[in-house]
């Protein structure tokens, strides 16, 4: 394992050199004190695991492919934007379009996330990006969300709705799994529900187990939330709204 | 079903004399205008179904058809005129936001044709680039404040430079929004040129993985098809931010225009909506935007140049301003006559500004501010020939994209009819009979056939103005002399008036 201190190290130099130590063929890098610096991850295809103690600041893993991103910490705005593969997993809150245009990987949340998150999310093929959030999401959740598959939990949001206004307008594809906690006025009208199948059944078990393995959570209690699926009305929101001149 | 009020765009005229019911119009036509009728063993023509592409009139072996605009005339009226009566009626009908393609087509001032270009008289000599040395090498990219040289070689680390032979490239077209033997055609072209196409947001087909050194990949808010390998194939990144036919608004590429290979290039699933959204949503302020650059600049080791694209609009100066301080190498500005596949036909024809005014207004803003060196500036959106290209050097632009002239010099008709998916030159659409019909080896030589042209003449109007360099024209506003403009617009333009 390679350790980096980030302490007072500008971001491009941190950069560097957790590029440098996974091309001399690091498997494990570990950065301390990092605070704020930005793009960690940023564009690297590898398998390596990167750990993060302290807060990485916004573009965290963006274009990332490939590889292991654990942060103790709070993440911030624009975790795992437009990831293609690999695993985030962030021991605290996520700020604003975390999982932004995501192709494929994992994210897993322990806490709380900001606005539009989750907005874009696609799959292709065998790339289908999973997002996994133990806390409330702010407004615009899933906004045009054209794939993919988010897991919403709301732990520790009793009494106040886990998803804020304006959620999944736009949506054309994916599926959202949403704790039994919300107000169905916030949603958009190009989402519907949908009966959970065998399959969802054995997706949210495995991804659960997950979770509740990554941030210590008594996992037959989680296994046991009620969780309502949602799906795209159509795959073409706005097929019909032109008139050609 | 309720009567329609609409009426045909253009009238079909055969003559009969000519005609040899060989059916060659009836095989051509993607549109169904003209059917053979069997009873009556000759062809018949729906005009109402006829745009006006001219493919069934350049093929036709006897030129026996002609295609004109219907000659209906509405009551005359100063202030309805037919487009604005046959809107109403077709919006009454649907309930639809009118879509249309390629640029704004209203007759608002084409100010490249109110500048005109200066010439050597007797006080210095012209040359002749047919004999002398001519120099339109174009380098975009951040040039630094000073040089240092020691020991006759160039010291400063100069940050990474695109270089042109020409200083046009091909604007960015999608795959998806035209075919791939389209974007063939351009990728040969500008390879075999020494200049650049540009993917536009639909990724790099897998057959054009071998052109990245003369491509840019660009990175729109939609993110389709962007993943590693297709920002490192890139010479260049352009992050648009907006288009000149569209200012504002994202983009559609509706399913069914999502086949197999385009869903393998935009990796995303076929038949699903291609929706990029109007704002990236990572980026409201320049300080985001400045996020975006220097992700795109990290996850390529800072060895590229990163564009970033806009719509020309009001405050353009400023914005531009930011961008250049937000870290971009070149700016690329798109004027309101800038064409797309599919646009809502407001938007197009009323939002935007025109580019000559912008590039004015830009370069003479950066200038004001000390930061022009900073960033390239690139314009598109209405250029039509080398003397628009030239005038476009002389307010300040480092060179020019072409998106409309290019698909032109592959047979576009502009007959705007791109979003219909059914272009009958193999262009704007996705259909294997139509797209075969653009032989991508025949496309490529018509379109460097039009750079190499081009080439010369800018050569020609600089060795008339006595200038041996096109840096030498950069800026050089005393080139111009405009005709027919206010005090106002002279101003912004920063020309003088013809005669003073």
């Amino acid at each position: 394992m390679v350790t980096i201190d980030a302490k007072g190290v500008y971001y491009k130099e941190l950069n560097e050199k957790v590029k440098e130590a996974i091309s001399s063929g690091a498997e494990h890098i570990e950065l301390i004190n990092v605070n704020g610096q930005r793009y960690i991850g940023d564009g690297i295809s590898a398998s390596a695991k990167i750990t993060i103690h302290g807060i990485p600041g916004n573009d965290m893993a963006a274009f990332m492919n490939g590889p292991t991103i654990e942060v103790f910490g709070n993440g911030q705005d624009a975790v795992g934007n437009t990831m293609n593969s690999g695993t985030i997993v962030i021991h605290g809150n996520a700020g604003d379009v975390t999982g932004y245009a995501m192709r494929g990987g994992e994210i897993f949340i322990k806490g709380n996330v900001g606005y539009r998150v989750g907005i874009h999310m696609k799959a292709y093929q065998d790339k289908v990006p999973v997002m996994v959030i133990g806390g409330k999401a702010g407004d615009f959740f899933a906004e045009y969300m054209a794939g993919g598959k988010i897991i919403l939990l709301g732990l520790g949001c009793e009494g106040e709705s886990v998803v804020g206004r304006y959620c999944a307008t736009g949506l054309h594809g994916g599926t959202l799994y949403i704790r039994n906690n919300f107000e169905e006025r916030y949603f958009g009208k190009e989402v519907q529900r949908d009966e959970l199948t065998m399959e969802d059944k054995e997706f949210l078990k495995s991804y659960l187990t997950r979770f509740s393995d990554y941030f210590g959570y008594d996992k037959q209690e989680i296994l046991g939330l009620d969780f309502i699926k949602f799906v795209p009305v159509g795959s073409r929101p706005y097929g019909n709204m032109y008139a050609k001149w | 079903m309720a009567l329609s009020y609409a009426v045909p765009n253009f009238l079909i005229e055969r003559d009969e004399s000519r005609c040899i019911d060989c059916q060659v119009c009836v095989r051509q036509c993607a549109n169904e205008v003209h059917k053979f009728d069997e009873d009556d063993e000759k062809i018949v023509s729906d005009t109402m179904k006829c745009v006006n592409c001219h493919r069934c009139v350049v093929l036709c072996p006897t030129k026996a058809l002609t295609v004109r605009e219907f000659p209906l005339e509405f009551k005359k009226n100063g202030h309805w005129k037919s487009d604005d009566i046959k809107s109403i009626y077709i919006q009454a009908e649907t309930g639809g936001v009118l879509l249309a393609g390629m640029g704004n087509d209203k007759p608002y001032p084409i100010y490249w044709d109110k500048m005109l270009i200066n010439a050597s008289q007797v006080t210095n000599p012209s040359i002749d680039p047919l004999r002398e040395p001519m120099e339109i090498k174009t380098f975009l990219g951040r040039k630094p404040a000073s040089l240092e040289i020691e020991n006759g070689k160039l010291k400063t680390k100069l940050p990474p430079q695109l270089e042109l032979e020409v200083p046009v490239m091909f604007s960015a077209m999608s795959f998806g929004s035209i075919s791939l033997n389209a974007h063939k055609s351009l990728a040969r072209a500008a390879r075999e040129v020494g200049t650049f196409f540009n993917t536009g947001e639909g990724g790099l087909h897998r057959d054009l993985a071998d052109f990245g050194d003369n491509c840019i990949v660009q990175v729109a808010s939609g993110r389709f098809g962007v993943h590693q390998e297709y920002l490192d194939a890139g010479s260049a990144i352009e992050i648009k931010i907006g288009q000149g036919a569209k200012p504002g608004i994202g983009g559609h590429l509706p399913g069914e225009k999502v086949g197999p290979e385009v869903s393998q290039t935009r990796m995303i699933p076929e038949g699903s909506d291609a929706i990029s959204p109007a704002p990236h949503h990572d980026i409201y302020s320049i300080e985001d935007l400045r996020q975006l650059i220097y992700s795109l600049k990290e996850a390529t080791n800072y060895k590229k140049p990163v564009f970033v694209k806009i719509a020309a609009v009001h405050n353009v100066a400023a914005i531009a301003s930011g961008i250049a301080r937000a870290g971009a190498d070149v700016i690329a500005i798109d004027g309101f006559r800038g064409g797309t596949g599919a646009a809502p036909l407001r938007t197009r024809d009323s939002v935007g500004i025109p580019i000559e005014f912008a590039l004015a207004a830009v370069d003479t803003r950066l200038r004001q501010e000390g930061i022009r060196n900073q960033v390239s500036l690139v314009i598109g959106g209405s250029i039509r020939n080398s003397s628009d290209i030239v005038k476009a050097v002389a307010l300040g632009a480092d060179a020019v994209y072409i998106g409309t002239a290019a698909l032109m010099a592959l047979g576009c008709h502009l007959c705007q009819k791109c979003y219909t998916g059914k272009c009958n030159w193999g262009i704007a659409t996705q259909d294997p009979r139509l797209v075969k019909r653009l032989n991508p080896e025949i496309g490529a030589r018509r379109a460097a056939n039009l750079l190499k042209a081009w080439k010369h003449e800018i050569k020609e109007l600089l060795g008339g103005m006595g200038i041996n360099a096109l840096e030498s024209l950069r800026g050089n506003r005393l080139m111009l002399r405009g005709i027919d403009l206010t005090e106002k617009e002279l101003e912004i333009l920063g020309i003088k008036a013809a005669g003073e």
